[in-house]
């Protein structure tokens, strides 16, 4: 406690005279399309869009892409035919081997390529971080321009955990070179579902 | 050994200079491109920069606020007035929680405590998990940049190192195959240790929440498995609201490395269940930084490492020539704070060029800072011995204009005849760089001529 006085009461001593806020209106120049924009910013982070009508292609997609004996999650019960729902209360540890976890997204950022996500989307924090591979489904209309936008949507929302994600995990700490799959997915599926 | 011999050592090597100099430089550019791309750029740096101007203004309530909600939402607070106390309160959360190793992801401030050596000491076994810093800590360096750690080192001196340590084939220099390496050796501590500790990007005084950046997820990694999570923070990574992160996370990545944001964008607000997770908030002379007029504004740093690609002087004498853990421009004036004696010959390692305060993202005034600080160091004796000889001739010359031409003719003069004699070791910035040829006439002399032409 004694620290926390001194710190603070350091602070208050030193702290300049009040400035005031600025306001956070007209800092978005929006001159493109969002969805194109989208496209192109995530393809060029590493990402790969995949366009569907439907959460029936993705399940096609994961049986020819990820077969037994793949280890497939979701927390979508549309895909139970092809991936496990009851993982949700498992010790996070249990993820360890998870090939492809398919999750979906709140809704996606136009100018970087990124989706929101909460711990409601994740099923546990873990999921998008430990599995091999990650698959993102986004309804197409659920895209805001810019970073503004998006806190404006998210406004004071009650989450435990949240984040922007925008590809695959990725490093250049060796002498620069791109590698993706550092410590979280090595890849990101987008699955950009047809409003 | 002072900065002009710690560069003097990284220059020996010219290949890795000119290396060195170029790949920062290409970083640079990338952030230029991303920038170019807004149209709006300059507009949000002046924002960031007002938000934080506010956030140094009302930082005692800020912080007051941050800490009611972070209990509400369930987070352990502890407070810090300097590094030793922040080291010993990480120890006593081991001991509490009987562990004997921990992972920990990229936070400049335990570098800036030095936890690592402290904990290790405290016989506990700390594992970087960031690249970058995993690969300095197996060869026992410090990291020699805020967002690339390894940026010093070659592939091949990683290859070496990995091999080593890891296994990896002998003369494998490929970073595919070197990262994929990493990544199967830390999995292995991620899903086995139980304490993580991470870095603070920024506080929300609002929500309570705080914001992790990373682009490799290996801060995710860490807390989301382990039972008990410390976060780490110095106390001016306090923003107000959650709707200003619009305009920090618009400006961070694109100033670090031209990305568009990072990858990871971490929103920590409540524990898991059954989760602890503990904020160690740290002052360590910050307070005293803030009480500086003229110093402050360094406070507004968001550590995006801008101002340290850009820099002539960083580039070409690399980040460990700086002996402290913030390198560059932005811990050139960050050091003194820290210890005045220890770091005096910091801001002299600058040209004054001002490129760094033309790239920050909050706008800190970071060249004036550099020559606001050489003058309060030599006030105080602390200038080192080369600088204060020229700076007191400089200081003469300058309200003596007479000398001053004098000593311009005599220059040239000096530099026609022997132009080794200029290198005479008090002129460090002689030293492995070319002279300029030295003018036919000075600006002066042709000055004087052509308008005495006129006048005749
Ligand atoms: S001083 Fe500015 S440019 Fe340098 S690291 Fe800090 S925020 Fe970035």
């Amino acid at each position: 406690m004694e620290s926390r006085t001194k710190i603070l009461e350091a602070i208050a001593q030193n702290q300049p005279q009040l400035t005031p806020l600025p306001n956070l209106t007209d800092l978005a120049f929006i001159d493109f399309d969002p969805l194109e924009k989208f496209r192109t910013i995530l393809t060029s982070i590493g990402g790969q869009v995949i366009e569907v009508k439907n959460l029936g292609e993705i399940e096609q997609y994961i049986q020819a892409e990820f077969p037994d004996p793949m280890r497939v999650i979701s927390t979508l019960p549309a895909l139970s035919p092809v991936a496990e729902t009851d993982w949700l209360e498992q010790d996070p540890h249990v993820l360890e081997n998870v090939d492809l976890c398919i999750l979906e997204a709140d809704f996606g950022v136009a100018e970087n390529g990124s989706v929101w996500l909460t711990e409601a989307h994740m099923g546990q924090r873990v999921a998008p971080f430990i599995t091999q591979c990650l698959g993102i489904v986004l309804q197409a209309d659920r895209l805001v321009p810019t970073m503004h936008h998006a806190y404006e949507r998210i406004g004071a929302a009650d989450y435990p955990f949240g984040m922007f994600l925008a590809g695959p995990s990725k490093t250049a700490d060796i002498e620069q070179s791109l590698v993706l799959g550092a410590h979280g997915s090595r890849s990101l599926l987008l699955f950009l579902v047809e409003a | 050994m002072k900065h002009p011999e710690l560069a003097e050592k990284f220059i020996k090597d010219k290949e890795r200079t000119t290396w060195h100099d170029e790949t920062l430089w290409w970083v640079r550019q990338k952030r230029d491109m991303a920038a170019f791309q807004l149209p709006e750029w300059e507009l949000l740096r002046e924002t960031a920069s007002r938000i934080k101007n506010n956030v140094l203004s009302n930082l005692h309530e800020y912080l007051l606020a941050f800490e009611a909600k972070a209990i509400e939402n369930g987070v352990l607070v502890h407070w810090a007035a300097d590094a030793q106390e922040h080291n010993e309160i990480v120890l006593s959360l081991l001991k509490a929680a009987n562990a004997n190793a921990l992972i920990k992801s990229k936070s400049m401030l335990t570098e800036e405590c030095h936890l690592n050596e402290f904990l290790a000491t405290n016989g506990i076994d700390v594992v970087d998990t960031d690249l970058g810093e995993r690969i300095v800590q197996l060869r026992n360096e410090a990291p020699s940049h805020i967002v690339l750690p390894a940026i010093h080192l070659k592939k091949e001196d990683v290859g070496e190192t990995f091999h080593q340590h890891l296994g990896t084939e002998k003369g494998n220099k490929d970073p595919q195959y070197l990262t994929e390496a990493a990544r199967q050796h830390l999995r292995e501590k991620f899903v086995t240790r139980k304490v993580a500790i991470t870095g603070v990007n920024f506080a929300i005084a609002e929500t309570g929440e705080f914001v992790v950046c990373t682009n490799e997820g290996n801060a995710d990694m860490g807390a989301h498995l382990a039972d008990v999570h410390i976060a780490c923070m110095g106390f001016e990574k306090i923003i107000p609201q959650r709707k200003h992160l619009g305009v920090f996370l618009r400006l961070l990545a694109r100033s670090a490395t031209g990305q568009p944001i990072t990858t990871y964008s971490s929103h920590f607000k409540k524990p898991r269940p059954g989760q602890q997770m503990h904020l160690v908030i740290v002052d360590n002379g910050r307070s005293r930084q803030l009480g500086r007029p003229e110093f402050r504004n360094s406070l507004k740093c968001i550590r995006c490492g801008a101002c340290i690609n850009t820099c002539p002087v960083y580039r070409r004498s690399g980040g460990h020539s700086y002996h402290n853990a913030v390198s560059g421009p932005i811990g050139a004036i960050l050091a003194p704070n820290l210890d005045m004696a220890k770091n005096a010959d910091l801001p002299f390692a600058s040209t004054l060029c001002g490129s760094c305060s033309n790239v920050c993202p909050v706008k800190i005034d970071i060249h004036d800072q550099l020559y606001k600080w050489r003058q309060v160091l030599v006030k105080e004796g602390h200038a080192p011995l080369s600088k204060t000889v020229s700076m007191r001739a400089m200081t003469f010359t300058l309200s003596h204009p007479g000398v001053f031409n004098f000593a311009g003719k005599v220059g040239r003069k000096v530099m026609q005849a022997a132009p080794f004699m200029v290198n005479n070791g008090l002129n460090l910035w002689y030293k492995q760089r070319e002279m300029p040829a030295p003018p036919e006439e000075s600006f002066r002399e042709w000055y004087s001529k052509n308008r005495n032409g006129e006048s005749n």
